[in-house]
């Protein structure tokens, strides 16, 4: 249902770089009046970094913004909401403490004599929060009030705010699914009034439900813009994922990998992340994690090392029943983990190639028994040397490598420990081709050692490539198991496609 | 109720409460002549208080009002002393130093990202410092300008007084009630206070916002410190010592979060009183050591503390079942 073909927002040839990458590759965008327009993409695709440039966060490089037909350059959010472009992010962007009212106005607020007029600002707020069928008392403070209600609060001020774009960040991750269909009637209220509507989210089903368009940008580009009603799913996860490139590519490990597991997990989850599942992983083994943003992959690496504890299941170490009740037991049974987020979760940026290496280790021994200088040194250049690490020397801070460098550094952190269960959540995200290949073979060259390792990833050919099993992932559940000549892209994207004809929300 | 006023209501119940007790072990503690004593004895304290409020609103500190306080003294009694000009001009001139100190200070926590108490703590020594520069001794003001100001009452029945400096003190937290409640500037103050950086993408004036607040607090320091010139009619570099730790506490009691955001001016004014009551109901005594009044004004700050915590736990966990 397109009321008018007339685009509210043109971007077009957006560019934006960051040191080492290319963020946005000559991105064209154009919104329509009157549409929900769904803009997707796995995690590092250039979406939020889209729509950082759309709305001033970030200068972009190259490019022009067209709004309702003139040039635009906004220099911050503040200014990009008086052109017209309101964002509403997951996290709520309102202050907690405020009145409802006060959030409404905060900065506007009407005044007689110099005073704020209270009494006309309340009733203003509630004629404005009438209009999204909120009955609220706007005297309360807003963290009286549901994540639900208040991000309604916040699409109000930016709707009365900008009143042109509406930007939605991810607005029902944290929403259930009663929320969910009021916050959708809001939206089709607003696309009634000629708003443009742009939808950030990673639940397909939700995608097919409210929008008119899709965008699907991968690895900086786009890979084309579709009428929801004429693209069905499978050819839009192959959008996202990538399918054309890969259908083809066999494993090369044709034969599972025989004997008994050493690692069991038995009915293993917890309510609200991971709904229990069974997993064996056995010496020798690479078992891939594959599955869209948000099914289950990270939530199933953090129990298995602890990070959060398992509230159903069994887990058992060569027949052998362990509590794996925090990292700190994890690392103890031998388990090793790269997070995926190297700079929150991973490196210490200010500490030095060396300090960085050596911490999972020292944490390992305690703080009581320090290593020697010297045994660091060597630890350090050794996996200096073997990891191949680009680095001046030892002792620069970590923050200055690049990050195939660091991804490397933090490889040989938990290698220093001697791990015998590897667990690796994206270890080639945001890294350079060449980096790329050497992860990769590394994984090969740690298999052939003995070790069992599991290997979260985005990039389905990389899959394929390395892993003598393949779990699916899907809605939080592991659905599906591929192995010997079973693992293609082509059976990975099927997997993972018809988990959503049953509905992803 | 709303769950914010809770802490007001209590500070009001806990004053309210103590001055029953007092009442019932001195019965001469319920007259107007107590009340005006209380206001007066405490009209310096009240005025630091209403600025500390609104920086702690915002999420600050200011350690520099006692040292703020105590330049004010000793600048007047010398320039005073010295002669030439009238008491009105040096209060405005003073007042204009202490407002420029405070935004001074504003300033640099803001552009400098530096965090208030290392900011207001450098104050701190600087004023302190300031004031022994100007004079060591504790000079006596015997301007005869200061003898008429102190002259001035409003006589209440029952023999209590209205001095200048206690009526003086009500139209400060007067003032600051409508500034907190009703201005822009107010909502803004909350809204640091609720989050700096959120504030600053929902467009609340950070910068100007942040200098305006401590401006305001050295504004305040600078009349408290005039009002502590009048009481004790004298100025000397070592008074006030730790004054802004018993503003933050009248705030604190008053039922305003010291991590900011909430909170009331009101709170900070029942804070004052239950403090000077306290030290009321010590002087009544007699036997007591007036250090008691540090340890009950200790127990009840830790009890505040607590209750806080207590209310945004609760808060917490019915917005999860919410």
């Amino acid at each position: 249902m397109q009321t008018s073909s007339e685009n509210i927002l043109s971007a077009t040839r957006i560019e934006k770089g960051f040191p080492g990458t290319k963020a946005l590759d000559k991105v064209d965008f154009h919104l329509r009046r009157g549409e929900v327009h769904a803009l997707l993409g796995e995690n590092g695709a250039g979406k939020s970094t889209l729509i950082k440039c759309l709305t001033g966060a970030y200068r972009r490089d190259g490019g022009s913004i067209l709004l309702d037909g003139t040039e635009v350059d906004p220099r911050d959010t503040f200014d990009a909401q008086r052109l017209g472009i309101g964002t509403v992010y997951q996290e709520v962007n309102l202050l907690p403490n405020l009145t409802v009212a006060e959030n409404l106005f905060l900065g506007r607020q009407p005044r007689r004599f110099g005073m704020v007029d209270i009494r006309a600002m309340n009733r203003r707020a509630r004629e404005l929060l009438a209009e999204y069928e909120l009955d609220l008392d706007v005297t309360r403070d807003l963290a009286s009030y549901s994540v639900a209600i208040q991000q309604v609060v916040a699409i109000a001020r930016a709707v009365d705010l900008s009143g042109k774009v509406l930007i939605l960040d991810e607005p029902t991750a944290s929403l259930d699914a009663h929320e969910v269909a009021m916050l959708f009637r809001i939206v089709r209220r607003l696309k009634a009034r000629g708003l443009g509507i742009i939808f950030i989210t990673h639940f397909l089903e939700q995608v097919y439900e409210i929008s008119d368009r899709i965008t699907v940008l991968r690895n900086g580009q786009i890979v084309g813009t579709r009428d929801t009603a004429e693209l069905d799913r499978r050819d839009l996860i192959a959008m996202m994922i990538g399918r054309e490139l890969a259908a083809e590519i066999q494993s090369a490990h044709a034969e599972p990998v025989q004997g008994r597991p050493r690692y069991t997990f038995r009915n293993y989850g917890r309510r609200g992340r991971i709904k229990p599942f069974d997993l064996d992983v056995r010496a020798g083994e690479v078992v891939g994690m594959a599955g869209l943003l948000g099914s289950g992959r990270t939530e199933t690496a953090e129990i298995l090392f602890g990070a959060h504890r398992a509230d159903s299941g069994t887990a058992e170490i060569d027949g052998r029943k362990v509590d794996l009740a925090s990292p700190r037991a994890a690392i103890r049974e031998k388990f090793g983990f790269c997070p995926e987020d190297r700079k929150t979760d991973g490196i210490v940026g200010d500490l030095s190639v060396r300090e960085n290496i050596v911490l999972a280790l020292q944490a390992r021994r305690g703080w009581t028994r320090p290593i020697s200088r010297a045994e660091q040194n060597r630890l350090a250049d050794h996996y200096i040397r073997a990891l191949d690490i680009r680095t001046a020397d030892r002792e620069k801070p970590i923050k200055l490598l690049s990050g195939g460098n660091q991804q490397k550094a933090i490889l040989a952190r938990w290698l220093a420990t001697e791990p015998e269960l590897l667990i690796l959540d994206e270890p080639t995200r945001g890294i350079d081709v060449g980096a790329h290949a050497e992860i990769v073979r590394l994984i090969e060259s740690l298999r052939e050692k003995g070790m069992s390792l599991i290997v979260i990833s985005s990039e389905i050919e990389e899959l394929v490539a390395y892993s003598t099993r393949v779990i699916v992932l899907r809605d939080r559940a592991h659905v599906a198991e591929l192995d010997g000549q079973r693992i293609s892209a082509g059976q990975i994207v099927e997997a993972i496609a018809a988990a959503n004809e049953r509905g992803a929300a | 109720m709303k769950q914010k006023y809770l802490p007001l209501a209590a500070t009001i119940l806990i004053f309210v409460l103590s001055y029953a007790l007092c009442v019932a072990q001195y019965p001469n503690m319920l007259s107007t002549r107590v009340i005006g004593n209380l206001l007066t004895d405490n009209a310096f304290l009240g005025i630091a208080a209403v600025g500390m409020t609104f920086v702690i609103l915002s999420g600050g500190i200011d350690l520099s009002v006692g040292a703020v306080i105590a330049f004010t003294g000793v600048f007047l009694a010398v320039v005073l002393e010295h002669g030439g000009i009238h008491p009105l001009v040096a209060f405005a001139l003073v007042l204009a130093i202490t407002t420029a100190f405070g935004a001074l200070m504003g300033a640099i926590i803001h552009y400098l990202e530096m965090p208030a108490f290392i900011v207001t703590l450098a104050g701190m020594f600087l004023a302190r410092g300031m004031a022994f520069v100007l004079s060591i001794d504790s000079i006596p003001i015997k301007h005869p300008f200061y003898a008429s100001l102190k002259g001035l009452y409003y006589k209440l029945p029952g023999g209590g007084r209205i001095t200048l400096i206690g009526g003086l003190m009500l139209a400060v937290f007067a003032l600051g009630i409508l500034i907190a409640h009703r201005s822009r500037f107010g909502t803004n103050v909350y809204a640091l206070g609720g989050g700096t950086a959120t504030a600053k993408l929902m467009g609340v004036p950070v910068a100007a916002t942040t200098v305006r607040i401590y401006a305001l607090s050295g504004l305040l320091a600078g009349l408290s410190g005039i009002v502590f010139s009048l009481y004790t009619s004298a100025g000397y570099s070592l008074a006030a010592v730790g004054v802004e730790l018993d503003a933050i506490t009248a705030v604190v009691i008053g039922g305003t979060l010291l991590t900011g955001g909430s909170g009331f001016v009101a709170g900070t004014f029942v804070g004052i009183l239950i403090q000077g009551l306290i030290q009321t109901y010590i002087t009544f005594d007699g036997s007591l050591s007036s250090w008691w009044t540090k340890i009950l004004i200790g127990l009840l700050l830790f009890a505040f503390i607590l209750l806080q915590k207590g209310i945004i736990r609760v808060s917490r966990r019915e917005r999860q079942r919410a």
